[in-house]
């Protein structure tokens, strides 16, 4: 296994590495709290109508996905261009199935 | 090299969930199921939205939800997504016994959650008469938010699994890859509720 | 169960334990071809009885209740238990062989959506015996299927839902293994057309299916568990069936079509001893096709009433499916132009797929506008249509595929002479039945009706399509009769048809560890490259070594039984409480294998070095 000659620089580098890595995913996280307490906050003050709240959670929810899959998940990383196409992909026919029906089904 | 050997060796490498082909195929896999499962709660989330307001006789979402628990329920499958990365980070370390403790937290946490949400179902069965043959309304939510449970508590049973099997032998190529995925699928998991709590709890709240 | 090369004469009960244990992608292969041809046969028999009962006005062959059961079952049965699992049957069989790998991703999950399939389909006819097959069409829309009355439907929901979970773990398998376990230099774009086929098929199952599965919930909790999706007079809306049916029913046809649009691609090549014509534009016309079927799933709901804007953009997207596929269609014509060309079985099959099909095409451009729409809804024109270009695309593919790889699956070469008969005969046979239908559907006469009235100017036409039945019926029995006589011809060589992919570079049928050395792959058609610039045999991508294989393993089999009884469970809880027993025993059997699945460790064995020396040594001489 040619991993094993790896020297001890690479080794330091790669631990800075993950160091970077972890505070960006605390970063995340504290934004994924913040984006929370907003959406929780705007339907709780009860003050906006429905026609501003509704599309401001939605966007909120939308971003919090995203740090997830990008951030938790990985996904922003090399290696991951399938698994991104695929997700993609299916966010796509989610999107079209969401919406069928809960657009198109008025009866 | 026997297979044996190769599967552990002195020392791991930097990622050693994707050292070996099974690794990448269980990583890729996993991946794949995951944006098959994006269609598969999109189609419960479509059919929650086309039912939402067909409540029968019994409450409406406004007069049914509570945001406080669903607010507590929120921050520990958040809190748990984090603890999860934590694990993994130790796993890239190489530090078996930490990585077992942010697992170990991980699952306290999703118990937790599991725990809130049965009261939950518990207070609108009991106190409303709320059940999922009530109306279509009923069988929708209980139908969409159960699913997203029936995930949560595989995921802790497969966690325990995974926990029990390895707690004794420590990191190596053959089960890191199977703790990554694991991973992986419990943030998923949390992707989802965000959605939950958006989609159900505060629309229906906002009506 | 590192035996599978043992040469001389096992036992019975040793080799049906070889296939049920096996995870081995040429022996699963095997055995999805066998499901599938049972379930064909099956539902031949039931196109059969169909078409006698039709054969002349107020007939009473069968009554108007069996007759019900017939056509539903005819369509659960093609499309889930015998056209699908035959195209995973030819994907097991030639993927991993063309992108040059000795096994798929996962083989333990590939030998488990084997049985998954089997005993769901088993599952499913199970209810011809239990009082009564499930009535409500293969569509089983839910404002009919909530009133059927018996167990019928409840067999459809339990058996389609174990099947189709099977069918999801193939989808992910095989996207797995085309992204991972490509030989070296094997890079996307010198796949062979049907890998792309197989790599984009399974997409659209990892984003169809999940559609079903939910559907098919809703449709249990409904019917088994009185929840209240589809019960108007609690709230409910069966219009989310329809939807959800087809937002999967949609992309279902084109995984039906699109490995066989691989598959003629790769046989126009072959047999006209020319590069592929087109091979980007193919893959993007491939890609094209799969992205737009997911976009006009609501054209089979035309006459829902969803209102003139949401009818005219599915119309529109309809029709623009049309350009993709005209792209195929003058590509291939565009391979053979200037080629070489050999007609034998296989190309025969392909060839005559083209008209056929680009009927069905045409017709389904017909029915894609939505105002006209509303004259051939329902009527033996969208019979006649979807007949063309199932049985025109599909099964014609299905017939080259066999005659093409036949050799390669089995060590035989299906014979020539019986192989043109049966073409002839079904190609007759096909036009008769069908061709005709497009008008009876015109003339007015509807769909899934058990009988017609005499003096209609419908009696000609029903008596036509029944004799072209016949025909088909002809052609499959020398279809069989083939088979049988070829099993006693000698051994194929491993290239029989002077072949351009990977496949053809190994014997037939090819060692269970495929390639001793990874081939390395220096172009687009790696053998021809080969034939063509090196000395004809393909150069090693990798040093000689031992060769890591998987464990068979019973559990696949035991899992889907542990499901299969809990179906049976599901279905009859309702008539009685003691079938809790079935449910929760054979749910908890099937996560027991799991569990023993995942605390016992499997590492494989290894084939040596030296063992692997001794067969290319042979292979030398």
């Amino acid at each position: 296994m040619t991993d094993n000659v790896e020297s001890t620089e690479v080794d330091v580098y790669e631990k800075e590495h993950s160091k970077d890595e972890m505070k960006r995913q605390v970063i995340s996280f504290a934004l994924m709290i913040v984006f929370t307490l907003a959406s929780f906050g705007l339907v709780a003050s009860g003050k906006f109508s429905s026609m501003v709240v509704i599309p401001l959670i939605l966007i909120m929810a939308l971003v919090q996905v995203a740090f997830q899959f990008y951030y938790f998940m990985h996904m922003k990383d090399k290696d991951h261009e399938m698994p991104s196409t695929l997700i993609y992909g299916g966010v796509w026919c989610a999107a079209l199935t969401f919406t069928a029906l809960a657009v198109v089904t008025w009866w | 090299m026997s297979y044996d050997e190769s599967l552990f060796p002195e020392k791991l490498p930097h990622n050693p969930e994707k050292a070996t082909l099974e690794g990448r195929n269980k990583f890729m896999g996993l991946w794949f199921f995951l944006g098959g499962e994006t269609v598969l709660f999109a189609s419960l989330f479509g059919t929650y939205l086309a039912l939402k307001d067909s409540v029968h006789t019994g409450p409406t979402s406004e007069e049914l939800f509570g945001l406080p628990l669903v607010f507590l329920m929120t921050v520990m499958l958040l809190t748990s997504s984090l603890t999860s990365v934590y694990a993994m980070y130790h796993m890239r370390n190489n530090d078996f016994k930490k990585m077992q403790l942010w697992l170990g937290i991980t699952g306290l946490l999703g118990i937790g959650f599991l725990i809130c949400e049965v009261y939950e179902f518990a207070h609108y069965i009991t106190d409303y008469g709320f059940t999922f043959r009530s109306s279509s309304f009923g069988s929708a939510f209980y139908t969409l938010v159960g699913f997203h449970g029936g995930h949560v508590t595989f995921g802790i049973v497969w966690l325990i699994t995974l926990m029990l099997r390895n707690a004794k032998r420590g990191l190596n190529l053959y089960n890191a890859p199977k703790f990554n995925t694991f991973s992986l699928y419990w943030h998923f998991i949390d992707v989802i509720w965000v959605f939950v709590f958006t989609v159900v709890y505060l629309m229906g709240k906002v009506g | 169960m590192s035996t599978a090369t043992m040469t001389q004469k096992r036992s019975f009960g040793a080799a049906l334990w070889d296939y049920l244990t096996t995870v081995d992608h040429k022996k699963i292969g095997h055995l999805y071809l066998a499901g599938g041809a049972f379930f064909f046969l099956l539902g031949g028999l039931e196109a059969l009885i169909i078409r006698i009962q039709l054969m002349f006005p107020n007939s009473d062959f069968i009554s108007a209740g069996l007759f019900n059961e017939m056509l539903t079952m005819h369509g659960t049965t093609m499309i889930f238990l015998a056209a699908m699992p035959i195209l995973l049957g030819l994907m097991n069989a030639a993927m991993p062989l063309q992108i040059g790998a000795r096994d798929v991703a996962f083989p333990f999950l590939n030998a488990l959506g084997f049985w998954l399939f089997l005993f769901g389909g088993l599952l499913l006819n199970l209810s011809w015996f239990l009082g009564g097959a499930p009535d409500a069409g293969w569509t089983s829309y839910a404002s009919l299927a909530m009133y059927s009355s018996g167990h019928g439907v409840d067999f459809y929901v339990a058996g389609l839902q174990i099947a189709g979970a099977g069918t999801l773990m193939g989808g992910i398998n095989f996207i797995a293994t085309i992204v991972t376990m490509r030989a070296p230099g094997m890079t996307y774009m010198r796949m062979p057309l049907f890998t792309w086929a197989t790599f984009i098929t399974s997409v659209l199952i990892l984003f169809a299916f999940p559609a079903l599965t939910i559907n098919m919930f809703l449709l249990m909790f409904d019917r088994m568990f009185d929840a209240a999706f589809f019960n108007v007079d609690l709230g409910g809306n069966t219009i989310i069936w329809q939807h959800l049916f087809w937002i999967f029913g949609h992309p279902e046809v084109y995984i039906l079509i699109l490995p066989l649009f691989g598959l003629f691609s790769d046989i126009f090549a072959t047999f006209s001893k020319k590069r592929l014509f087109g091979y980007t534009a193919m893959v993007f016309a491939t890609m094209l096709i799969a992205f737009l079927g997911f976009m006009v799933w609501a054209h089979h709901m035309f006459t829902v009433g969803m209102g003139p804007v949401a009818n005219s953009i599915f119309a529109v997207a309809t029709m623009a499916i049309a350009v993709p596929t005209g792209i195929k269609i003058f590509n291939w014509l565009a391979t053979m132009w200037g080629g070489s060309i050999t007609i034998n079985s296989a190309m025969l099959w392909s060839l005559g797929f083209i008209p056929s099909f680009t009927i069905g095409g045409m017709t389904g451009v017909m029915l894609g506008s939505s105002v006209a729409d509303y004259q051939y809804h329902d009527t033996y024109f969208v019979v006649g249509h979807f007949h063309y270009v199932i049985v025109g695309g599909t099964v014609f593919g299905i017939f080259a595929a066999l005659h093409y790889w036949w050799p390669k699956m089995f060590g035989r070469i299906l014979r020539e002479g019986l192989g043109k008969i049966t073409f002839v005969l079904f190609f007759i046979g096909f036009h008769l039945t069908f061709f005709v239908q497009h008008f009876l559907g015109l003339m007015g006469m509807p769909r899934r009706i058990n009988t017609f009235l005499p003096g209609q100017m419908l009696d000609t036409g029903n008596l036509i399509s029944t004799i072209g039945a016949f025909f088909m019926t002809a052609a499959i029995l020398v279809f069989v009769y083939n088979i049988i006589v070829s099993a006693r011809d000698e051994q194929a060589p491993a290239d029989p048809w002077d072949g351009r992919t990977l496949e053809w570079a190994i014997s037939s049928p090819p060692p269970y560890y495929n390639f001793e050395q990874l081939p390395l792959v220096r172009g687009l058609d790696p053998l021809w490259v080969e034939k063509r610039e090196g000395n004809g045999k393909m150069l090693p991508g990798e040093p000689l070594d031992d060769v890591h294989m998987p464990n068979g393993s019973i559990l696949p089999f035991l899992m889907s039984f542990g499901f299969f009884v809990a179906g049976l469970g599901f279905i009859y809880q309702t008539d009685s409480k003691l079938w809790f027993l079935a449910l929760y025993g054979g749910m908890a059997f099937a996560l027991g294998c799991m569990v023993v699945r995942s605390l016992k460790d499997d590492h494989g064995y290894y084939i040596k070095k030296e063992e692997l020396q001794k067969a290319l040594d042979r292979e030398a001489k």
